[in-house]
């Protein structure tokens, strides 16, 4: 029998100094044996509604109750009977596996017989016997969180609270964390699983949908789909640009949202069955739009009202880029040995002018180490990348002027105002006089930034931000774009946003490598390279990723399943190889 | 080249003055310590409490004990017990013991020398030998005195007669708080640039500057002269306080002042760059500034003579800025240092700057590999 286990009552929270509420008036109940996603972009608040159901937090107004008990006076029997995994669980790095077990038993009061035994169930459970001795700063992402994991689980709780376990994390051991903590549901337990990723939201039993500190929705997550019943659509075997015919849907009536998959188009109606003819949509006369399966995101969409629109005021300013006839970006066998690691193995890899391409691969696979070699943040121990005709590393200064670049999170002068980060990155891109401020002008029109020209960019809504930073970047008119994780834990109407942008530059001439581990972040690229370990071990479009591992079992792989079955393949190989 | 150094500067004097805690960090510490320091920092020994005695009953240990309870060094005087004497010593109630013995007086009045024992508390060697030249004036003073009363042969037939150049009373705050300037002067340059790299580490900022047009020595330029104009500014208002609320004369030139701050400011922010290319972090760049800054002080003759340290020692000093800095400020501060000696201190620190600016661009575009 399952039983309500955390009631929430109208919840708020407001932090001192901030001006808008972190959670706003919250109802919600949460029941053991199953588990409930939290599910929204980074600042909607997912982390402090977890941190006050293990009150960690006091409400500022409303209450929390964990099985009875109140958050606000009874934090310590609420801690005694709940594990709270944060984003980062405290592991120390300097002690092994074991050790670092042995002292959360010891801080929860777990010995003898109980310990053993207890350790012998989550070493198998977690598959850490291998690496007992090993120290836990060595530990690959995906490992350093089944560790954290099984501290949590040290003493069987009512009520396991995760924030984010999956973050960062390759897909295969993302896979396996989610069916570890499947398997631990029962009766007596309740699962909440804090994510940003909204197709892990599809597999949990319940959801709560956050967005701004406010609960969209909670519920089955086949409820919610039925919001977009018959509304989804794709658009097949187009001719010609793609990018072309998300930006003409984009701007049809009938359609709400759309995101490029690959050589498709997948499109939100605004109605039921109600879709733009292929004329409508100039996408080919062999071209076809089917009905397709509605996803997480297409609702939260909906709820949110509908997509960004698809017209890039940025590309309609910016010039064309020149034609440039060879490749415009050629990495040869780039590799990168730090001591005794290899981060990056003879990778090589060329991309076209007007291609977006992509860097896949979990977090310390090397994607980022390819990046900064590439842009010459980092030098190479063997090998070249040139850009345009350059090596960035050697090239002089005038050379860089070529580059636009934003890296992740935003790197942006936290406590200067709008107008003087625009002002400082036009400065130290060479711009002047009467140029430097039409041009800055141009950028506060085109990203409607004008409300906010004198707000420090720390305390810019995360949205605003990204506008910012890409503005930043592209100032310049820079014919090649790098983009590190750019969109990573934004809201999705956020993100189509800034693909919007990044389709109209594509579309002048320019050319984008990003880096990503969001599935749907690399559906938009042409092509991409998926490492691991250090290696490139897949390259090609997505269709050509997937196609590659469409089999009997798998019929309609996901990207995703395609990374996975790559990786996997990878695996195989090596072992065959020791 | 000129519009990306002035961009650089614009946005870095922004940066530290738009946030509140580097604001306050720049301009409270440093006129706090100076105050404090300046009152605190001193040798000079002042109510000290000593220990009385006295087993004589005559009158002349009764006139010396008066003389030592006139004397405003002493804020207070114990009479003792013999047996006490130890425990008084041993729990630091007092720096020093006066012994008069049982015939003190008589030995006197017969024209014998007469002893006094001073017992004094070896642990604290510098105050003790300080209070001790204080008792042996009290005591020479009524020697001279009891001689004149009683027309006795003069065993000195000269008396010394100090006067002390350019410090008349020896103000003790006149020989520190030029000192002091230099000292935080030094961490203050230090703590600009020190963090600045290391801050847009932090941010990400930095692998924007560095993937964008400007050559790393433009972003070093661009590092040091804000640093040299706050560190300029921040040494104007020290300089202001010193003159007009700590009233320490200045009598030395004005432009040999700012000409040496420059050059000093240039040397330690180039160890602070060099520092802070080094660090990864602010958190490490912050200790790599105290592992440079503690023996960049007391190696540079700040509270020690550098006469005083061991041969082997002296010559590292001459590599510490702060040494030639301390040496210029004491100067131009007391005795209207020429030019000519204020150049031939201004030339090493020319050097180290040269040495640690270069160090720095070459350190900085190493890490960039």
């Amino acid at each position: 029998m399952t039983k309500p286990l955390v009631k929430i009552n109208n919840l708020s929270k407001r932090f001192p100094k901030s001006n808008g509420f972190a959670l706003n008036n919250i109802n919600l109940e949460i029941c053991t044996g199953a588990i409930t996603g939290l599910v929204g972009p980074d600042g909607a608040g997912k982390s402090t509604l977890i941190r006050m159901i293990a009150s960690l937090l006091l409400p500022t107004s409303g209450n929390v109750t964990v099985n009875e008990f109140d958050s606000a006076k009874e934090a310590h029997k609420i801690q005694s009977i709940i594990s709270y995994m944060p984003q980062k669980f405290g592991l120390y790095e300097d002690l092994t596996v074991i050790e670092n077990l042995n002292l959360y038993a010891d801080l929860k009061n777990i010995t003898g017989n109980e310990k053993e035994s207890q350790f012998k169930r989550l070493l198998k459970f977690t598959d850490l016997e291998r690496f007992t001795s090993r120290l836990a700063g060595d530990l690959s992402g995906g490992m350093k969180q089944k560790l954290g994991l099984a501290c949590c689980l040290i003493k069987t709780p009512q009520l396991l609270l995760l924030d984010e376990p999956s973050v960062g994390v390759d897909p295969i051991s993302r896979r396996e964390l989610w069916t570890m903590v499947k398997e631990l549901v029962n009766d007596e337990m309740g699962v909440i699983w804090g994510t940003a990723y909204l197709d892990e939201a599809e597999k949990c039993d319940d959801v709560l949908l956050l967005n701004e500190g406010n609960l969209l929705f909670q519920g089955k997550p086949d409820k919610l789909y039925e919001r977009v019943k018959n509304r989804t659509f794709q658009i097949q075997n187009i001719e010609g640009s793609n990018r072309k015919v998300l930006t003409t849907a984009l701007t049809n009536s009938k359609v709400i949202d759309g995101i490029i998959q690959g050589r498709s188009v997948r499109i939100v109606t605004r109605e039921e069955s109600v879709f733009p003819s292929t004329q409508e949509i100039d996408s080919g006369l062999d071209s076809r739009i089917v009905k397709v399966a509605p996803r997480f995101e297409d609702a939260f969409i909906d709820i949110l009202g509908g997509g960004p629109g698809g017209i890039s005021l940025l590309s309609e300013e910016m010039l064309n880029i020149p034609e440039y006839k060879e490749d415009i970006i050629n990495v040869n066998c780039l590799t990168k040995a730090f001591g005794d690691f290899i981060a990056a193995n003879n990778i090589c890899f060329s991309v076209k002018q007007g291609e977006i391409f992509g860097l896949l691969g979990p977090n310390g696979a090397g994607k980022s180490t390819v990046f900064k070699m590439m842009c010459g943040l980092l030098k190479p121990t063997n090998g070249t990348a040139d850009i345009a005709g350059y090596d960035l590393r050697t090239a002089p200064g005038e050379a860089r002027s070529k580059l636009g670049y934003m890296a992740q999170k935003f790197s942006l002068y936290d406590n200067l105002n709008v107008q003087q980060n625009l002002n400082f990155f036009a400065g130290i891109y060479g711009l002047s006089g009467r140029k430097k401020h039409k041009k800055i002008e141009q950028m506060i029109k085109i990203f409607d930034l004008k409300q906010y020209l004198e707000t420090s960019a720390g305390d810019l809504p995360l949205g605003f931000k990204q506008r910012l930073a890409l503005s930043c970047a592209v100032m310049h008119n820079p014919p090649v774009l790098f983009l590190d994780e750019p969109t990573s834990g934004v809201d999705p109407i956020t993100r189509r946003e800034f693909w919007v942008h990044i389709n109209g530059l594509v579309q002048k001439g320019v050319t984008v490598v990003i880096t990503t581990h969001f599935m749907d972040e690399a559906e938009y690229c042409d092509r991409m390279g998926l490492i691991y370990q250090g290696n490139l071990i897949a390259i090609g479009s997505s269709d050509e990723l997937k196609n590659s591992v469409r089999s009997e079992i798998l019929p309609d792989p996901t990207l995703e399943d395609a990374f996975i079955e790559l990786i996997k393949a990878e695996n195989l190989q090596r072992q065959a190889l020791k | 080249m000129f519009n990306r150094i002035i961009t650089l500067i614009i946005k870095e004097l922004l940066t530290v003055w738009r946030d509140k805690k580097s604001r306050m960090i720049l301009i409270v510490p440093p006129i706090l310590q100076l105050i404090v320091y300046s009152y605190a920092a001193t040798l000079e020994i002042k109510n000290v409490s000593i220990g009385i005695i006295n087993e004589d009953t005559g009158i002349i240990s009764r006139h010396i004990e008066d003389r030592f309870y006139g004397s405003n060094t002493f804020s207070k005087i114990y009479q003792l017990q013999h047996k006490d004497a130890k425990n008084f010593i041993d729990t630091q109630k007092g720096l020093l013991i006066i012994h008069f013995a049982q015939d003190f007086s008589k030995k006197i009045l017969n024209n014998e020398p007469g002893n006094i024992q001073v017992i004094l508390d070896g642990r604290k060697s510098n105050s003790a030998q300080i209070v001790m030249g204080y008792v042996s004036e009290i005591l020479n003073q009524y020697n001279l005195d009891y001689m004149n009363q009683n027309n006795l042969p003069k065993q000195q037939s000269s008396i010394i007669i100090t006067r002390n150049w350019f410090n008349p009373n020896l103000e003790f705050k006149w020989f520190m708080v030029p000192a002091l300037m230099a000292t935080i002067s030094l961490i203050m340059g230090m703590v600009i640039t020190g963090l600045s790299i290391a801050r847009e580490r932090e941010l990400g900022t930095f692998d924007q500057l560095l993937v964008s047009p400007i050559h790393p020595f433009e972003i070093l330029i661009g590092k040091t002269l804000p640093g040299l104009i706050i560190g300029l500014a921040e040494a104007t208002i020290l300089f202001l306080i010193i003159i007009f609320i700590l009233k320490i004369p200045f009598t030395g030139s004005i432009f040999l002042l700012y000409l040496s701050l420059c050059i000093f400011l240039l040397s330690v922010l180039g160890v602070g760059l060099f520092i802070s290319s080094l660090a990864k972090t602010q958190q490490q760049a912050f200790l790599g500034a105290f592992i440079f800054m503690p023996p960049a002080i007391l190696l540079s003759g700040f509270a020690t003579p550098i006469e005083n340290m061991p041969s082997w020692l002296q010559p590292i000093t001459l590599i510490d800025p702060l040494r030639y800095f301390m040496f210029i400020l004491r100067g131009l501060f007391l005795k209207d240092m020429p030019a000519d000696i204020v150049m031939t201190n201004l030339l090493p620190l020319l050097t180290i700057s040269i040495v640690t600016l270069t160090g720095s661009v070459l350190f900085f575009r190493r890490r960039l590999e």
